[in-house]
């Protein structure tokens, strides 16, 4: 059972709004479901359940709802990506429909005070959390990012649980909140080359296969700049649901089972995995930023199309801060020349792109990899920019 | 009957039990509140203010929200009682207004048709025939 404050308990009965008493009344089922002795307050909530396409009526009406009901953040809040650039969803082809819904679901989270950074990377627009901070986060890419990397305790929260502590400024104590539960029971040995976003989103997307529920922590990864971090942990969420990862000499905290299984990962597993994600196509579409790119990345990107124009179109998906900063640098300007276009606020998995008439995307992602096939109808072009530019 | 509370508030109606899980998006019909998924067992039966006893939710966690739709609809069962809640369930029961409780202490005792009453706030069922 769970024990709740004086403070926690008047919420729970309703003094303050019926939004706030339901959210409790979430963490505290939540709490009881997994166990949880008591609430521990958030410094931050990242909200998923933000494109229309993946939410629908059902979650606008519920938005909606809460905003009735007089739903306020205790803590600050962001989003996870929209269904389209807020600015320039005409020229990305969304279609109007879907726009006009994709605004008002936008709006019902600003009016409850949350903060409009509709970015799968909060932690490159200044959101990070220090080391052993709780925090209550709901993208898996984001999720991983902040327990590995950054070393803050997050459970993987849906829309509703995340929202529900944001507006609390709780969450119940249970899972990745407890040293307990953040011990890596499987070491994963690399034994191959990992040079690019390609190398390390294969390495994830076959780890996560293997690993699954497990944490993984790995040995023999030399360097890897945030980036192929980032890319990494995405695409092991994706394909198991890898919460956390440990990286010796890499990550900030690494905690290993006395009695944890040993496994090699070769050379020959991630070529055979680059050449399995590959339908070999030409893609009617390169989309670069799964999770969304780092302004270092957006320059690699402008660097190369500078040389060589691609021969298909791309888009280059980041957060509105970092596409501000590469207008600045005249990277998108360069992008824009090679028939590339920068997209901020949303990504290649939660836009319609099936409705787009777009049937070969291009990416060097993992995560992309695993989603687009279904929540986009498309075939997959994977492999190195290098290469999925210029088919 | 003990359980436990998971969403507040009284409702009484007539049992449906299922005993396969229930995944709201797309196995159940907002509108109507008709299970629509192919092959489940209560394929083309009402949950509409029914006493809905199944072992848990499944599928996507939008399904909470269309837990919502069938309340603002007038289509949600009147009460929920699962095996052993987990959040998508819970959460829709929630957001909904559903009462809801898990871990009855013998959930054999539910069956189609009997009438019975299940209290959110305090977490019991009472079999009323």
């Amino acid at each position: 059972m769970m024990e709740l404050s004086e403070k926690e308990q008047k919420i729970f009965d309703g003094e303050t709004n019926e939004a706030a008493r339901q959210s409790m009344e979430i963490l505290v089922a939540l709490g009881k479901i997994y166990g949880a002795k008591r609430m521990i307050p958030i410094a931050s909530a990242q909200i998923s359940g933000v494109s229309y396409k993946t939410i629908g009526d059902a979650g606008l009406d519920y938005l909606k709802d809460l905003v009735k009901k007089g739903a306020k953040v205790a803590v600050p809040a962001f989003l996870n990506p929209a269904g389209m650039d807020i600015a320039q969803w005409k020229d990305m082809g969304i279609p109007e429909e879907f726009a006009k819904k994709q605004k008002e679901i936008l709006i019902a989270y600003q009016a409850m005070g949350i903060m409009r950074t509709c970015t799968c990377t909060p932690y490159f627009v200044g959101q990070r959390p220090k080391q052993g901070e709780h925090i209550a986060w709901a993208e898996s890419s984001a999720v991983s990012f902040a327990n590995s990397i950054l070393g803050a305790r997050t459970n993987r929260e849906g829309g509703p649980s995340a929202l529900a502590a944001a507006i609390c400024g709780i969450t119940p104590e249970y899972g990745l909140h407890l040293d307990e539960n953040r011990i890596a029971d499987i070491v994963v040995e690399i034994q191959c080359r990992l040079e690019t976003n390609a190398d390390f989103g294969a390495l994830g997307y076959a780890v996560g296969k293997l690993v699954k529920r497990k944490i993984p922590a790995f040995t023999g990864i030399k360097s890897a700049g945030e980036p192929f971090l980032k890319v990494l942990g995405a695409s092991m969420a994706a394909t198991g649901s890898v919460p956390l990862y440990y990286i010796k000499g890499i990550t900030p905290e690494w905690k290993v089972d006395d009695d944890a299984e040993k496994i090699i990962f070769s050379q020959k597993q991630l070529d055979d995995t680059k050449n399995e994600l590959d339908s070999k196509a030409k893609p009617d579409l390169v989309t670069i930023g799964c999770p969304h790119c780092s302004i270092d990345e957006i320059r690699e990107v402008a660097e190369l199309v500078k040389k060589k124009k691609p021969t298909c179109a791309f888009w280059v998906c980041t957060a509105r801060k970092i596409k501000e900063n590469a207008e600045q640098l005249g990277y998108s300007k360069i992008i824009e020349n090679a028939g590339g276009i920068v997209v901020a606020d949303t990504c290649m998995v939660v836009c319609p792109l099936e409705e787009m008439g777009m049937e070969v995307t291009g990416t060097n992602s993992g995560k992309a990899a695993k989603y687009l096939p279904n929540l986009c109808r498309q075939k997959v072009a994977f492999g190195d920019l290098k290469d999925i530019l210029y088919r | 009957m003990k359980a436990r509370s998971i969403s507040r508030g009284k409702a009484s109606g007539e049992v449906l039990v299922s005993s396969e899980p229930i995944g709201f998006l797309g196995g159940i019909d907002p509108e109507t509140g008709n299970v629509m998924e192919k092959g489940h067992e209560l394929e083309g039966k009402n949950i509409s203010g029914k006493i809905l006893v199944f072992p848990n939710g499944k599928g996507s966690t939008v399904g909470s929200y269309v837990m919502l739709q069938l309340a603002k609809n007038k289509k949600a069962p009147a009460a929920i009682v699962n095996v052993s809640a987990e959040p998508i369930i819970a959460v829709g029961a929630i957001i909904s207004g559903i009462p809801m409780v898990d871990q009855p202490e013998d959930i054999s005792k539910l069956k189609n048709g009997q009438k019975a009453e299940v209290d959110g706030t305090a977490g019991t069922i009472n079999l009323i025939s």
